[in-house]
């Protein structure tokens, strides 16, 4: 068995994901700006962003360790392995046997475990509260994202996310009372995971509300710029493992160049429909206190334990 | 091996029914939960529709009349006249804890769920995988009118008791013979418009409408 058409398929989904996750942005906050009746940025802003954020010359604190230095392309790193792990235009590539879900969640825990240590690295009081917020949403939000994932397991029998799709997709059209709760929860969780409205705003820079901005804030040039661009990495990535578990349907399978085109034009329908709705839902929902971020998360864990139970109790 | 299609969509309902009752136990504002509670008698009055359809059990039809005449329609407009008279329409409830509720709640469904279970394996009826999402939701109305302190929420906490009670009744034997089902309806008709009184009479003496203060009726 050759493998080529397998890892042709591997790096090919690895770029794309790198060059379209900025783009994805773009589409949420032009849907956002349209929404909130203001004078739409180009799509193409975040790629400008980084553009000008690669050519600057980078400022780090004098007293920064080479932790601080080292974690954007720890970031980077590991939202681009889980992008490749993720089925996005097609299953059963070769890194997917690299990590089940699990592990996927275990990854964006590393991400945030460096995010958080470096923002605590520099000594300002603003990385110490962006840290500690970031922990207890992270925290929060990780059972809810697990027992989410779980229910998509059960069904499918296994916690490949490989498998998990190839089950979803290619059964018989029937309606899951169970997945419809993980796919709230996971929206929830998705929300509050990704500095979105409801949790934190991705737009702000008020020491009171923010979380992600808190943590990226001594950061400048090429580190902001790969913080930045692995930010929307994670985004793109949460998106497709939600289009993976949720509405499956268009996926290639590796090595099907034929069915590439397909997938792709599903994948851009799917993406498209998923950006506006988060900016809906970030246009119609009010930033919550933070204190309240616990009450949103926990409902996410309730929604997603009982899909699970609803999996048990109806078998389906 | 999945259920056929209308059983599917009895699952769906059943399951909506269960979101909404947790929706319910963690809503502050009174206005919403008249709202849900009116949502839940709609996803009611569809699955019992949908059970009618399926068995030809014509007397479930009129089961599904009076479920939307009575709990989406009349009920939640007499809750929101008293809700109006009383001026309490921007009532927003401090509640004690909304994790632990839920999570106490998550530990009813398991129960119930549990419970059902064996039930279930039993039956035969295309219903009866929802039994045990009818008690959970009527454990969960109960824990609702056990958290709440305001007379209102408690109120409609029973009422949505009654919609769990009606749906148990639809999934396990295809619904009640209908003149109970008629007298259960005008149960709760008359029950809600003597709350109604209630509610009046519990303002005038207390000057609100939580329920701790009926503790100081007690004579010594």
């Amino acid at each position: 068995m050759s493998y080529a058409p397998g890892i042709a398929f591997q790096i090919l989904q690895s770029v794309f994901v790198v060059l379209a996750a900025p783009l994805v942005l773009g589409w949420v906050n032009q849907c956002r700006a349209w929404l909130q009746n203001r004078t739409a940025p180009s799509i193409w802003l975040p790629y400008y962003t980084l553009a000008k954020l690669f050519h600057k010359d980078a400022v780090i604190a004098e007293h920064a360790s080479p932790l601080f230095r080292l974690t954007p392309y720890i970031l980077f790193g590991c939202m681009w392995l889980a992008a490749g792990i993720v089925p996005v235009l097609a299953t059963d590539l070769p890194f997917a046997p690299a990590a089940d879900i699990i592990a996927l969640v275990a990854l964006f825990a590393l991400a945030r475990v460096f995010a958080s240590l470096a923002a605590l690295d520099i000594g300002t009081s603003f990385g110490g509260l962006g840290a500690r917020r970031e922990m207890l949403i992270g925290f929060l939000a990780e059972p809810a994202m697990l027992m989410a994932l779980f229910t998509a397991a059960f069904i499918s029998g296994s916690t490949q996310l490989t498998t998990i799709v190839e089950t979803l997709a290619r059964r018989e059209l029937a309606i899951y009372p169970s997945l419809a709760f993980a796919a709230v929860a996971f929206l929830m969780v998705l929300l509050a995971e990704n500095a979105r409205i409801p949790v934190d705003n991705p737009t702000t820079h008020l020491e009171l509300t923010m979380v992600h901005e808190a943590l990226v804030l001594e950061y400048s040039a090429r580190h902001l710029a790969l913080v930045e661009w692995a930010a929307a990495i994670k985004l793109f990535a949460y998106m497709t493992i939600g289009f993976a578990l949720f509405v499956p349907w268009g996926i290639a399978h590796a090595g099907d160049w034929a069915g590439l085109p397909f997938a792709l034009g599903a994948l851009a329908v799917k993406l498209a429909v998923a950006g506006a709705g988060l900016a809906l839902i970030e246009t119609v929902s009010a930033k919550f206190r933070l204190f309240l971020a616990p009450e949103f998360l926990s409902t996410a864990f309730l929604l997603a334990v009982l899909g699970m139970l609803t999996h048990f109790l109806v078998r389906g | 091996m999945p259920d056929s299609l209308p059983g599917q969509l009895v699952n769906l309902l059943a399951a909506l029914l269960l979101l909404i009752a947790f929706a319910m136990l963690s809503q502050r504002r009174v206005l919403s939960l008249v709202r849900l509670f009116a949502w839940q008698g709609v996803a009611l009055a569809a699955s019992t529709l949908i059970v009618a359809h399926t068995t030809g059990q014509t007397h479930l039809y009129v089961s599904a009349g009076i479920t939307i005449a009575l709990k989406v329609i009349l009920i939640p407009w007499v809750l929101h006249r008293a809700i109006d008279k009383l001026d309490v329409r921007w009532d927003v409830e401090t509640l004690i804890n909304i994790p632990t509720t839920m999570l106490a709640g998550i530990a009813l469904v398991i129960f119930a769920f549990a419970l059902a279970t064996p039930i279930s394996q039993m039956a035969s009826t295309i219903t009866r995988s929802t039994l045990g999402i009818a008690l959970a939701s009527v454990l969960l109305s109960f824990l609702m009118m056990i958290v709440r302190r305001k007379a209102i929420p408690q109120v409609i906490g029973f009422l949505a008791m009654e919609n769990g009670l009606l749906f148990a009744a639809t999934s396990a034997t295809y619904g009640m013979p209908l003149v109970v089902e008629l007298g259960v309806a005008l149960d709760v008709l008359v029950a809600t418009f003597i709350f109604g009184i209630f509610f009046f009479h519990i303002r005038e003496q207390f000057d609100s409408l939580d329920i701790g203060h009926m503790e100081k009726l007690k004579e010594d």
